[in-house]
């Protein structure tokens, strides 16, 4: 049993790589840039668990920028991924602007909130 | 072709023109949204009404004299002496930025407004804002006939009139346009999947936020109802641009507002979108990963994600738990636990529940207030459910919950106004399409364009829905095309097929007459309600009030009065003291320091007064002196009839100074139970300040002193006071107002012997005395 869920796992691993390496290289990019910013966000959580969360909005902003960058990137994958029938009007250009607007703003307010 | 071609132009023609109507009409609604909540400045003037809005109109004045930065630093030492309150940290600021921004550039565009004019028609100007945001809302949900049907109902719904009118200058003015508008970009970004309007989204809840603390409404709301696509099994990425970066955006702009600051993470009123933001991730997650597998893998993916992610959910409410428990509120706010639980405050904090507005509200303020909607809402429902998209689940839950606040306090009514419009503007259209769709294929001699002309030239009503009718049918053309765009040609199939569809719904035309004939009936009733309720129930100042008797009407403008003399005959370090409903209209319009007002922050402090309130003359003039206080001021409506006096709030006044100094007790006020100021009447009512104060010399207007509010005669007539000197009672006798006779210097050898003989009476009194901390 233990041996087969394991087999299991294995072909299940190998079945998630090679769908995963079928991708085009920009997604994997955008994936790589998201991979970064969730870990600098953990980083910082482990950081503020061994030091303190002393000056608080610093943490916040620290911590909320990183997410905040890693779920409009991942918004952007999403809406770039030509997979995706629902976004087959927008085209990928206007995505990547609404983007950079959107980390505009996220980041002008965290610029505000860093004290 | 051709035909197709020439019947393609005929649509885009009426398309255009159907726009230009939608827009006129528009506009005629933003003109009578703002004309309608002119009858107050018509009927007695250009006057903020109430209490709170002095406050706003005091804050606007200091930051469009002093200045943005002033404004964040402003320390107030008028109110809460000797504590101060600080202003710029303690307030929501969206409304008095809006107005100060208006008037700054009226002023640069060299137009002189004074400030109060700015403030008066702030209201009115977002209430057209709020309803073209209804428009737009509901045009995301239904179309635009319907838009317009639950614009024009929400431009006069009662409940949004009664805290909009001219002069009603609050939070509530603008933050019912910031919620309507905020609900539509989140509508609006479900529906296109587009970043840019979820960073609109996130700006619209930042400016909620700023205007009002029924923005925790939104985030508790907006969660739910991703929460509910997901477990219905509607999850689309649109969701997740819709709801992810909000979360982020709007978390990191709500804690730019300094009066929620650290709450926007801290407090449990906020863990719901935290929460649903984990869930929708791993949600995605799971999407994604059966996108990308075959479904035999998938389901041992399954397997061995629902293993792990058990466990890590498990961590997560751990985490989440910790953290309430050590939040220094304990999570929730005395006013949101009010929410969850109705009876809570009632029992633990009598401050809320004083508040006339926090009580449940009676089945007659349903129909006063939103009138025929409460029938049109179910219909809208219904029509809600067919077909049912994200777009109108959101509404109905929106409906659903908001009942239920409403129901809990009055105040919250305000927020079941537009969810109730936009119901029943659905409901409306939706059966005037239906009617109006029969009516057009029994009468087969007219033609598609007679027949819009016919609408047009009949009743107003009528005349949208036909419009109504036209624009959905091209933006239903519009859609479909959409959807079918790789392959142009079928376009007409599916039309002709839901033709051949509503020929089948088609209801005979007589019924169809009879029922929208009763349908403009309705809306007539509707309209004759909200414009007697704009005129005459919700426009009154309550600062000049006014009463019609047989020989004609009488002006009471005695409040203007009693603060006029305040600020001409005092000095201007005086401090007033006064039950804390008049504590903005005190520094507002008298400039003068008091000791508690309508922000109720400290509940100490208020006890303090309520103590002083119904203690015995010495007593009290002990407890002020001590605060320093030079004049009391009390509100009496025993001679011309005014029921919200003090008189009528002192049982509250008894139970808030009971709470914090036990020797206050409510049963020694109370006659068998019964509040009364009659012969009948407990010595300890008869001998406290606040019946003194207000009943001194009252005799001797008609030798019987007989109580018009009370309906009695009341107990004790002939009484001297010896610690207060009266030194101004108003005109109608509405506003009286003492001084505190200054202590005698001699009297001190005195005063210690009556002591050390009264002392064991009075030993239990003076302990509670020192207890207090002034």
């Amino acid at each position: 049993m233990a041996r087969s869920s394991s087999k299991d796992a294995q072909d299940l691993f190998r079945a998630l790589w090679s769908a995963y390496a079928a991708t085009p290289t920009n997604l994997k990019i955008i994936d790589l840039y998201v991979m970064f910013a969730v870990f600098t966000a953990l980083i910082q959580v482990v950081y503020m668990a061994l030091v303190g969360s002393f000056p608080f909005n610093s943490f916040l902003s620290g911590v909320l920028s990183c997410v905040g960058t890693a779920v409009l990137a991942v918004c952007l994958r999403i809406q770039v991924n030509k997979e995706n029938k629902e976004f087959k009007d927008l085209a990928p250009e206007r995505a990547f602007a609404d983007f950079v607007l959107c980390n505009l703003v996220l980041h002008l307010v965290i610029m505000n909130f860093l004290g | 072709m051709a035909a197709s071609d020439a019947q393609n132009g005929v649509f885009s023609v009426r398309h255009a023109f159907g726009n230009v109507l939608a827009f006129f009409i528009l506009l005629l609604i933003g003109v009578l949204a703002f004309s309608i909540r002119l009858f107050s400045v018509i009927k007695y003037e250009s006057v903020i009404h109430e209490f709170d809005p002095y406050f706003n109109y005091r804050v606007t004045q200091f930051l469009t004299k002093n200045g943005i930065y002033d404004f964040w630093n402003w320390f107030d030492d008028r109110t809460w002496y000797p504590l101060g309150r600080v202003i710029g940290g303690t307030v929501y600021p969206g409304l008095t930025l809006t107005a100060g921004t208006l008037w700054w550039i009226l002023n640069s565009l060299n137009i002189p407004l004074s400030v109060e004019t700015v403030c008066v028609f702030t209201a009115p100007i977002f209430s057209a804002f709020a309803s073209w945001a209804t428009y737009l809302l509901t045009k995301e949900v239904k179309g635009a006939g319907a838009g317009l049907t639950a614009a024009i109902l929400l431009a006069m719904v009662p409940s949004y009139i009664s805290r909009s009118v001219a002069g009603s200058y609050d939070n509530e003015a603008v933050a019912i346009f910031a919620l309507i508008f905020t609900f539509y970009l989140y509508i609006k970004t479900l529906n296109t999947g587009s970043l840019f309007y979820a960073t609109l989204n996130s700006i619209a809840y930042f400016y909620m936020v700023c205007s009002w603390g029924g923005y925790t409404f939104i985030i508790n709301l907006i969660p739910m109802h991703v929460l509910l696509c997901i477990v219905t099994g509607r999850y689309s990425s649109r969701l997740y641009i819709a709801y992810a970066p909000l979360v982020v955006l709007g978390t990191l702009l709500a804690s730019l507002v300094p009066v929620v600051g650290f709450n926007a993470v801290m407090t449990s009123e906020h863990f719901a979108s935290f929460l649903v933001f984990i869930i929708i991730h791993v949600v995605a997650l799971v999407y994604y990963i059966k996108g990308s597998l075959s479904p035999k893998m998938f389901k041992v993916a399954v397997a061995l994600v629902v293993s792990v992610g058990v466990a890590v959910c498990f961590a997560m409410v751990a985490v989440l738990i910790a953290l309430v428990a050590s939040s220094p509120t304990k999570g929730w706010s005395g006013r949101s636990l009010s929410l969850l639980d109705p009876t809570y405050a009632s029992k633990y904090i009598p401050i809320i529940a004083s508040v006339s507005e926090h009580q449940p509200p009676t089945w007659p303020s349903y129909f006063m207030d939103i009138n025929v909607l409460a029938f049109l809402v179910p219909a809208g429902i219904i029509a809600c459910f067919s077909p049912l998209s994200d777009a109108s689940s959101f509404v109905v839950l929106y409906i659903v919950t908001s009942v239920y606040f409403s129901g809990v306090m009055v105040r919250l009514m305000l927020v079941l106004a537009p969810a109730a419009c936009i119901l029943s503007g659905i409901a409306l259209s939706q059966a005037f399409d239906v009617f109006t769709r029969s009516i057009k294929f029994q009468l087969p001699s007219l033609s598609d364009n007679s027949q819009a002309g016919e609408g047009s030239s009949e009743n107003v009503v009528p005349n949208d829905s036909v419009k109504a009718d036209k624009t959905e049918d091209t933006s239903k053309e519009r859609t479909s095309k959409k959807s079918k765009k790789k392959e142009k040609e079928p376009v007409e199939k599916p039309l002709s097929k839901s033709q051949i569809k509503k020929r089948l719904l088609v209801l005979p035309l007589e019924t169809s007459v009879i029922a929208i004939i009763l349908l403009v009936l309705l809306g007539a009733f509707y309209v004759v309600h909200s414009v007697w309720a704009a005129a005459e129930a919700y426009s009154a100042p309550s600062i000049v009030l006014t009463s019609h008797s047989h020989d004609g009407l009488h002006v009471f403008d005695d409040f203007r009065e009693a603060y006029a003399w305040l600020s001409h005959n005092t000095e201007v370090d005086d401090k007033v003291a006064s039950w804390w409903d008049y504590g903005y209209q005190t520094t507002a319009m008298a400039n003068r320091t008091v000791i508690v007002d309508n922000n109720t922050w400290n509940n100490t402090h208020i006890a303090t007064v309520g103590t002083a309130m119904s203690s015995p003359e010495k007593a009290a003039w002990e407890i002020f002196q001590s605060l320093d206080v030079k004049y009391v001021l009390v509100v009496f409506g025993g001679l011309v009839g005014y029921p919200s006096d003090d008189i009528n709030k002192f049982l509250w006044m008894v139970r808030i100074g009971g709470g914090v100094f036990p020797h206050i007790k409510e049963p020694d006020y109370l006659r068998d139970g019964q509040y009364r100021i009659d012969s009948m009447a407990t010595p300890t009512m008869l001998n406290c300040l606040m019946y003194k104060l207000s009943y001194y010399r009252f005799v001797e207007t008609d030798g019987k002193a007989f109580d018009r509010v009370r309906r009695t005669e009341i107990g004790k007539k002939h009484f001297k006071l010896t610690h207060f000197e009266e030194v101004f009672t108003t005109h109608h006798w509405m506003v009286r107002i003492y001084k505190l006779k200054s202590p005698k210097n001699r009297i001190r050898g005195k005063t210690k012997k009556s002591k050390s003989k009264t002392s064991s009476k009075t030993a239990s009194k003076r302990n509670e005395l020192k207890r207090n901390p002034f």
